[in-house]
């Protein structure tokens, strides 16, 4: 049973995902129980394998016992066992948070599952040809997830995010054929040695770093290429901007990790300097004008959209550096922002059913008249901009000190005042929330000015409250895990320990 | 030379000029269809690029036979019937949102839509 474990992750919520499109010919009420059944034996199934990875060490998979190099293989080491523990428990928690926000369609819950499928099979690979499948599976079920709003404003955001999602999934493809052209062979283990004894500075190699690299960071959603984002997040159902803004980019980002340091490895990045600051500097321009541009939001959710940019800047710039402490920092803070950036959006959406606000400045005074989603979404702006105890003080603190004993001095600059960046307009929410006069909503407690939800229910369900406070909790509690988790990491990356 | 070069790598060019031409279509074109079939054309060069990876001179196809060597590499073959499926899904996908957009906004210029969706 062990060993088939990493190839049940992706078949599990596939079989799981064609269930609910049946199920509709009984019934129409069928998918929430049949995806909360499926999640919950992908969790099991998530810890299970991230328990044997952590004692184990990494686990191969030869799908349908083809020899390894020709077959596909998947791939268990403690990254990607965290990424596929952390994409089923996320998924698994908002499904409480969907029952009453989302879309409750059968079809609503296959296509959550299928991008359950394309994340787990993106996060356990170990072949680049089959990695743009599963990018692609997470794409299609993304863009279909995004368009699920109820508003035709949905489908404009969805149709941009395809065509620009596509071509930088196209992108990373040319790539995979320029590598498939030098070395005959796509998996990923194999082209490491092989790209090695051709040499690095081969043209052909450098284009086929350009071309993945950057095909995955239009995915990751970095400075340049972050269009589609905002829009993206803004016009989705509440429930689909939490689970694609904690789940979709981190995905990407973990992609972009194995691609640097599983096939074109560390040695690479020391070998082409200007392939590493590259990367760093696109990373830095990020942080910097994701920051800016959030800064300049009227709307919550917009200003958390390029939020993600900046942040993900920061997990780039971690792993570009490439030292074990910025490596480890940088996981950290992929796994942290996932949780905390999930929950921001989860009590946006919380905050909104509530009272009708959506802008920074319809925030005003909603402190007392929200209670629990107001002090969660305050919790969780403050670990994100890292404030100690909380995980994202933790991602930062590795990272700068990463950066610091690399004697790389700009990025240090750039990722303090980055933080300083993010306190601006996060601490300019917090404040509205508790300190703020109300402005519109004065005198009306309870008259209306809350949208009402069909048949007269609350709008906001006791679950939807138990995950934005689970969040808030989580992204305190994860800070335990961080000594295992950069145990398992320094164990199972062993390029990094080569240094 | 150059020649040369034109008359045994002629099939790259056609990549490249099909890769430019997709490209061109989805930054340039207002129409929505047809910036998705720009998208199609751009997928195409890179499907083509993969089939011409895995030519050999003078090879036949690759189904064993006795003496029948050399082949063609088919594993490029096969990875592309992979991407031609994800190519037609992402297409189905598209045109899908244009019919709701186009219901919706009755528009298909990105122009007008812009006006429209900022509004």
């Amino acid at each position: 049973m062990i060993e088939q474990l990493p190839v049940l992750l992706v078949v599990v919520p596939i079989v799981g995902g064609a269930v609910p499109l049946v199920a509709s010919l009984v019934s129409d009420r069928a998918g929430w129980p049949i995806a909360t059944l499926t999640l919950a034996v992908h969790t099991a199934l998530a810890g299970w394998l991230a328990w044997s990875v952590g004692t184990g060490g990494t686990i191969d998979y030869a799908v349908g016992d083809f020899a390894i190099p020709y077959g596909i293989e998947l791939v268990v080491d403690g990254l990607s066992a965290a990424v596929v523990l952390l994409i089923s428990v996320v998924a698994l928690g908002l499904l409480a948070y969907a029952r009453r926000a989302g879309p409750r369609s059968n079809a609503f819950y296959s296509q959550y599952l299928l991008l359950v499928t394309g994340l787990s099979g993106m996060a356990v690979t170990g072949d680049v040809f089959n990695l743009y499948v599963f990018l692609e599976i997470t794409g299609l079920a993304a863009y279909g997830l995004v368009a699920s709003g109820r508003e035709a404003s949905a489908a404009v955001a969805a149709l941009k995010y395809l065509i620009i999602g596509t071509v930088g999934a196209s992108l990373y493809l040319l790539g995979v054929g320029y590598l498939l052209a030098v070395t005959g062979t796509l998996n990923m283990a194999d082209l490491a040695g092989k790209l090695a004894a051709i040499g690095y500075g081969s043209p052909l190699v450098l284009t086929a770093f350009a071309l993945m690299v950057g095909g995955l960071t239009v995915k990751v959603a970095l400075f340049p290429l972050h269009t589609w984002q905002p829009d993206a997040y803004a016009n989705a159902p509440d429930t689909v901007s939490a689970f694609i803004s904690a789940l979709v980019s981190t995905v990407a980002a973990y992609a972009l990790v194995r691609v640097l340091f599983s096939v074109f490895t560390v040695d690479f990045l020391t070998a082409v300097p200007v392939a590493r600051w590259t990367l760093v500097g696109l990373a830095c321009v990020s942080i910097v004008a994701g920051s800016a541009l959030a800064v300049s939001q009227t709307n919550v959710q917009r200003m958390l959209a390029y939020s993600s940019v900046s942040q993900f800047g920061l997990v780039v710039a971690g792993f570009a550096i490439a030292t074990p402490t910025a490596v480890v920092g940088a996981t950290i803070h992929l796994l942290g922002h996932a949780v905390m950036k999930g929950g921001l959006f989860a009590a946006t959406g919380v905050i909104e059913r509530e009272t009708g606000a959506s802008t920074v400045g319809g925030y005003a005074g909603l402190g007392s008249r929200v209670p629990v989603g107001a002090a969660s979404f305050a919790g969780l702006a403050l670990a994100m901009v890292g404030v100690p105890p909380a995980i994202g003080f933790v991602g930062k603190w590795y990272i700068v000190v990463g950066a610091v004993r690399a004697e790389i001095w700009p990025v240090v600059v750039v990722l303090l005042a980055s933080t300083l960046l993010t306190l601006a307009y996060f601490a300019k929410l917090v404040e509205r929330l508790y300190f703020a006069e109300p402005t519109i909503y004065e005198g009306d407690d309870d008259a209306g000015a809350a949208p009402v939800a069909d048949g007269g229910e609350s709008p906001v369900s006791a679950g939807m409250l138990a995950v934005v406070v689970g969040a808030a909790v989580l992204a305190v509690a994860l800070v335990a895990a961080v000594p295992t988790l950069e145990q398992t990491l320094l164990e199972t990356l062993p390029p990094l320990l080569d240094q | 030379m150059i020649l040369d070069l034109l008359q045994t790598h002629y099939n790259y060019y056609a990549v490249v000029v099909l890769l430019g031409i997709g490209l061109y279509m989805l930054v340039d074109s207002d129409n929505l269809v047809k910036k998705v079939i720009g998208m199609n054309i751009f997928q195409t060069g890179i499907f083509l690029f993969f089939i011409t990876l895995a030519f050999r001179a003078g090879g036949n196809p690759p189904v064993i036979t006795e003496g029948g060597g050399p082949y063609v590499s088919p594993l490029p073959h096969v990875l592309i019937l992979t991407a031609i499926v994800v190519g037609v899904s992402l297409t189905a996908v598209a045109l899908a949102l244009i019919i709701r957009i186009y219901s919706e906004y009755g528009t298909l210029d990105e122009e007008t839509l812009k006006q429209l969706y900022y509004d």
